[in-house]
């Protein structure tokens, strides 16, 4: 099946990436943009159902894709 | 003092630190793959060097911090082992949860290669024991991302108890903005763990250890290592 993860930086830390990338969507004339924040995505293929699959990447996420002192992350199976 | 250098695909500095380990120590480090699951017998001193391991992929340190030679650091720090983690080295010790908190990219975004001016903050340590508390030593730095964060009870405790060996500082050794290179907590370029015998810092004191190089205050950190050792002998 098909799995994605999605890890976002915690609110309060600093994303000296996001605010350089809002700083050129603002000189690009993009209106309206008040913030950005960047994060990554994993597009994860693996077997298993989907409750076994929703633990292992949770163990994935924990151990290896986030770094939970300054990131969250989101777990959906797509099936 | 028997050291033994951390080798992972993508560092570069290995061969700097072992040329400073061997000429301050005068043994020969031990290289060790990263895929090893245990250290040479009689290990004094693990160093994860710098460099780019794994490519930085997807964070600093992060990919080699799982390999299996660093269950082996692990265990050997937890029965009280020295280790030292410079630039990518300090990377690896922090995903590893060998040190506290995390680098992250460098608070104005560029890639930082110059020399900078570093305070000592104590000397009773085995990693400064050859400075004085107050020094200010200049060596050199080259990361893009060493700006040093953690949540706000993990630097109370770093600021507590006094585990805030090097802070980024100014030729006379004020802290200030100006002379935060990279925008780290508290000006904060090298840490120790709760025990005292983990440290991870950003510059580069391998690559000041030789008149040929410009400046020698590298030394001190190998020197004072040597001479912890001895003593504990």
């Amino acid at each position: 099946m098909k799995a994605r993860v999605t890890v976002t930086l915690k609110t309060g830390v600093l994303d000296p990436q996001g605010k350089a990338i809002e700083g050129a969507l603002k000189s690009l004339g993009i209106e309206g943009v008040a913030s950005v924040r960047q994060g990554k995505v994993f597009d994860i293929e693996l077997d298993g159902d989907k409750t076994t699959a929703e633990a292992a990447l949770r163990a994935a996420a924990d151990r290896l894709l986030a770094n939970t002192v300054i990131e969250n992350y989101r777990v959906e199976v797509l099936g | 003092m028997k050291s033994a250098v951390l080798v992972f695909p993508g560092i570069n500095r290995e061969r700097d630190m072992a040329r400073a380990l061997r000429l301050v120590s005068g043994r020969e480090p031990a290289m060790v793959w990263h895929a090893e699951t245990s250290l040479p017998e009689g290990t004094d001193l693990v160093v994860a060097p710098g460099g780019f391991s794994y490519g930085d992929y997807l964070r600093c340190g992060a990919i080699a911090a799982r390999s299996p030679v660093m269950d082996a650091v692990r265990a050997f720090a937890s029965g009280g082992g020295l280790v030292l983690g410079v630039c990518n080295g300090f990377q690896i010790l922090c995903e590893s949860g060998l040190l506290p908190g995390i680098l992250m990219r460098n608070a104005r975004l560029k890639f930082i290669c110059h020399d900078v001016h570093l305070r000592v903050e104590r000397s009773d340590t085995p990693f400064t024991r050859g400075y004085n508390a107050g020094q200010v030593i200049r060596v050199p730095v080259a990361h893009g991302e060493g700006n040093y964060a953690a949540d706000e009870d993990t630097i109370r405790r770093l600021e507590g108890e006094g585990r805030v060996l090097y802070r980024y500082c100014s030729a006379t050794g004020e802290i200030d903005d100006t002379h935060n290179i990279n925008g780290a907590a508290q000006s904060i370029a090298g840490i120790i763990n709760e025990r005292g015998n983990v440290l991870g810092m950003m510059p580069h004191p391998e690559n000041h250890v030789e008149d040929i190089m410009g400046c020698t205050d590298g030394r001190g950190l190998f020197a004072g290592l040597v001479a912890h050792l001895e003593r504990a002998a």
